[in-house]
């Protein structure tokens, strides 16, 4: 497939501005390149302005609720281990309903590819607080103000057990690009935390605020370090947000490859038919 | 009229004791000693929900013809304890035994004189043969295969086999504390034994099975490829019997964080082409409702077994009870087609696993059946459910389709499904979509849509949906009505109501109203009989059939339904 062959007849309905172009551009651009299509792919998405994005691509997917992409998401793997799935959620659908489910998928190490739209705020119910909205912004849910300290993601998946970890800016679209590509090269939970600006609702983490203060790790950098992952991930502020591979583990094995009876092919592709389970009956005599 | 020592004749042994002193053990043992000798056997379990301590018992019913229910009564209980004795005594038949240890400090003096005390030094024999005390319980054994005159090597046969992976020592020690509690019988009780389980000859082979071991096995057997089950009682032992046979029959079983994931796991291997389920109890089942929902609008396949347990909340969670009938059927928001089937004993649960499995992929949308505590844990006697079952998955290809319409709107409403990965396009959307998947909000395709989900009910009903059984005469003086684990007591008293039938439902949507409707129409006296507090099949019933049933046996204790207490609820019907 070339590029155009990724869009549907669909337009997209994102506002003018909205993050979302820059990273559903960047997923294209990296299939394009890899040539990931409807016999080797699926997208799995949650619900938030994200998650129409299925409709706008020529993937097959499926969309389901608010909060549960990701254990949809393990049960395609699981059924299909050699399809590249990914993940499009969001910071509500990722870290607020579906908190559970982030924390344990990291922990389990699924080989899935998380691309979480983190805008820091809900778009699509018109702009309340997310958990990575900041402390004393004022949103129709917290119109006196946030309370609530922000998660941040990153930190999280990386001490829950997750063993890519990365963070871009969605305008870097090449980067974006490329770090979609090494996500789904790697062989474990890749969650790409990828900055979205929100023109309708947050004023706060505008595109120009991401871009004059985001920055990459360099060459120096040593991604396989997970207490400086932790603490590179948890700055935040001025010049201070950093950005590209912050952790890899290479060597630890994803989930689906510690199933031995699935290497050599899916569960999907065993022939179904009836089973004789006599043998389970007479131990019963 | 019928006393309630009409039932008296059949033998039930009862043991029990605390927690952890291996009555479950002991009395599965029991009960295959019986099916080897040629009986048929019912097995109830009662435990608190503890892991030590509290108070267990197990009873096993046994006798020449299918026994498909307990009994209220006693003939020989093997007490561990002094609160077994205290709880049970009552129950004792005349001339029943109560056999412990004598060494063990319990007393007897509440008994009724008609009970025999056979009291044994049960402990002592084990250690005399070099055994622990906790052999204690193959010691009674023993002793009861003498007073029962039961066939002491199928006893000592199922301890090598128990013992297979331990030291040869044990299985001997074991056959020798067997031999003693025989022969200290034997020697001291000789006039206390009876022919109850002698062996009998050219009987068909049977085995124990409990509903939750049939149904883990219809699932294995039906295809099953993806199982996501979270723990919970009374469902765990589903679990329990599917983990560990994943690479022998080819599927995953993976336990997921709650039962939230569950069903969405379930869900997306399903959409990847993967037969999917997973099994939980009510509390579960209430976390699942949007992903009931979602598969009914995405049209996923998908089979979810609720264990039912006593409600609500926590209540008593190794308790039985009937209450998720209403929960069920309305499960998930919106309307769209729930197939809901309920299994009476551990048969049906085989069977109706297996073509929740076919319905739930033909129809491409969620088969909820249901199961119940006194079903699942309880064993009865079968013989080896015979398979002439096939696998079908409906309108399903993996192949390229041109022009491929996941949503297409047919005469049936059933359109072709094809795995994530085949190279066709496609959007398993949970919002509103039209033919192709595409989220949409017009008018036409909507209600095209809504139609096209809910009109694949009508196609069950008339294609798949089958005529419940009568037992019993064609015509009666009372019809009895039910569902579930009622089945087995109902059907076990019939045999002494030659005037009463029984319709027994396993299809609950679509309901098989023509049916209910021709049966109820014509009875004499209806009798509705349920382990809820609302009567809600009875509401069903009125709502699907316009008939009102006015008298309900409900029970909500967490018991079974007894055939006693059907035959004094008859009896009053019968009489007045």
């Amino acid at each position: 497939m070339n590029l155009n062959d990724y869009n549907t007849p669909c337009q997209p309905n994102w506002c003018p501005g909205c993050g979302n172009f820059g990273t559903w551009t960047a997923w294209k651009q990296a299939a394009a390149s890899q040539n990931w299509d409807s016999s080797n792919t699926a997208l799995v998405a949650g619900i938030g302005c994200h998650g129409h994005l299925v409709n706008f691509t020529n993937v097959n997917s499926i969309e389901g609720l608010h909060g549960r992409p990701l254990p949809v998401a393990t049960g395609v793997k699981l059924a299909n281990n050699k399809l590249n799935v990914f993940v499009f959620t969001g910071d509500g659908d990722c870290l607020a309903e579906g908190g559970n489910h982030f924390m344990n998928t990291c922990r389990r190490n699924h080989d899935l590819t998380i691309i979480l739209h983190d805008n820091a705020i809900y778009g699509l119910t018109t702009g309340q607080t997310s958990p990575r909205t900041p402390m004393g912004f004022k949103s129709k849910s917290t119109p006196l103000g946030n309370i609530d300290m922000p998660l941040n993601p990153l930190e999280v998946a990386i001490a829950a057990g997750a063993t890519f970890v990365a963070r871009v800016f969605c305008m870097d679209i090449p980067k974006l690009t490329e770090i979609i590509i090494a996500a789904n090269n790697h062989k474990g939970v890749a969650l790409i935390d990828v900055l979205q600006p929100c023109p309708s609702f947050n004023p706060e983490y505008t595109a120009q605020y991401l871009k004059e203060n985001t920055y990459y790790v360099d060459d120096s950098y040593d991604p396989s370090n997970k207490l400086g992952a932790i603490e590179k991930a948890m700055a935040w502020g001025e010049k201070q947000i950093a950005c590209g591979i912050l952790y890899q583990d290479k060597k630890q094995k994803s989930y689906e490859e510690l199933i031995p009876f699935i290497q050599d092919q899916a569960i999907v592709a065993l022939p179904l038919q009836n089973r004789d389970v006599s043998s389970l009956f007479n131990k019963l005599v | 009229m019928l006393s309630m020592s009409t039932l008296h004749h059949l033998f039930t042994l009862k043991l029990g004791g605390a927690a952890g002193q291996g009555i479950k053990s002991i009395g599965l043992t029991f009960s295959r000693i019986c099916t080897r000798s040629g009986y048929h056997i019912y097995n109830y379990t009662e435990y608190p929900s503890l892991i030590r301590g509290g108070h267990n018992m197990m009873q096993t019913t046994v006798s020449a013809d299918p026994v498909n229910s307990p009994t209220l009564h006693t003939s020989l209980l093997i007490a561990l304890n002094q609160d077994t004795v205290n709880l049970h005594h009552q129950e004792m038949v005349d001339g029943g035994i109560i056999l412990f240890d004598k060494d063990a400090g319990i007393t007897t003096d509440q008994v009724s004189s008609k009970v025999n005390i056979v009291a044994i030094p049960l402990a002592k024999l084990a250690e005399e043969v070099g055994g622990k005390a906790i052999m204690a319980n193959t010691v009674a054994m023993g002793a009861t295969m003498a007073l029962l005159k039961g066939n002491l090597q199928h006893f000592k046969d199922l301890l090598t086999h128990e013992f297979a992976d331990k030291p040869k020592e044990i299985a001997e020690i074991n056959h020798k504390a067997a031999q003693a509690g025989y022969d200290f019988a034997i020697e001291n009780f000789s006039n206390l034994i009876k022919e109850v389980i002698p062996q009998r000859q050219n009987q068909p082979m049977q085995m124990v099975i409990s509903g939750n071991e049939a149904c883990a096995f219809g699932a294995i057997s039906a295809g099953v490829q993806f199982a996501a089950m979270y723990p919970m009682t009374p469902a765990t032992n589903i679990l329990h019997n599917m983990a560990p046979h994943q690479e022998k029959f080819g599927f995953i079983y993976k336990q997921p964080e709650d039962e939230i994931a569950a069903l969405q796991m379930a869900i997306g291997a399903a959409n990847a082409g993967a037969r999917s389920m997973t099994a939980t109890s009510g509390g579960g089942f209430c976390l699942m409702q949007e992903g009931v929902s979602l598969a009914g609008m995405t049209e996923t396949p998908v089979v979810i077994i609720n264990v039912m347990r006593n409600a609500p909340a926590t209540a008593m969670p190794t308790w039985s009870e009937q209450g998720d009938l209403r929960l069920v059927l309305h499960s998930g928001h919106g309307d769209f087609p729930r197939i809901v089937l309920a299994a009476g004993d551990a048969k049906e649960c085989f069977e109706l696993t297996q073509q929740a499995f076919n319905l739930a992929e033909k129809y491409q949308t969620p088969v909820i059946l249901l199961s119940d505590k006194i079903i699942a844990e309880n064993d009865q006697s079968f013989e080896l459910f015979s398979d002439k079952f096939e696998v079908e998955r409906g309108k399903y290809s993996d192949k390229k389709i041109p022009d491929y319409k996941r949503y297409e709107l047919t005469d049936e409403g059933i359109s072709l499904r094809v795995p994530l990965g085949s190279g066709n396009f496609f959007i398993a959307n949970s919002d509103e979509h039209d033919e192709l998947g595409f989220s949409m909000e017009e008018i036409a395709m909507r209600n095209s849509q809504m139609e096209k989900r809910n009109r694949k009910l009508e196609v069950c009903r008339h294609q798949d949906m089958p005529i419940p059984k009568l037992y019993g005469p064609e015509t009666a003086d009372v019809t009895i009505i039910s569902w579930g684990s009622n089945k087995g007591s109902i059907i076990d008293v019939l045999k002494y109501y030659p005037n009463v039938n029984y319709l027994h439902l396993t299809w609950i949507n679509p309901f098989p109203i023509e049916t209910v409707k021709q049966v109820l129409g014509r009875a004499k006296y209806i009798l509705n009989i349920e382990q809820n507090y609302a009567a809600s099949m009875a509401g069903w019933i009125a709502e699907q059939t316009g008939i009102r049933i006015l008298d309900n046996l409900l029970k909500y204790d967490g018991r079974p339904i007894y055939p006693e207490e059907v035959m004094a609820k008859l009896d009053s019907i019968l009489k007045g």
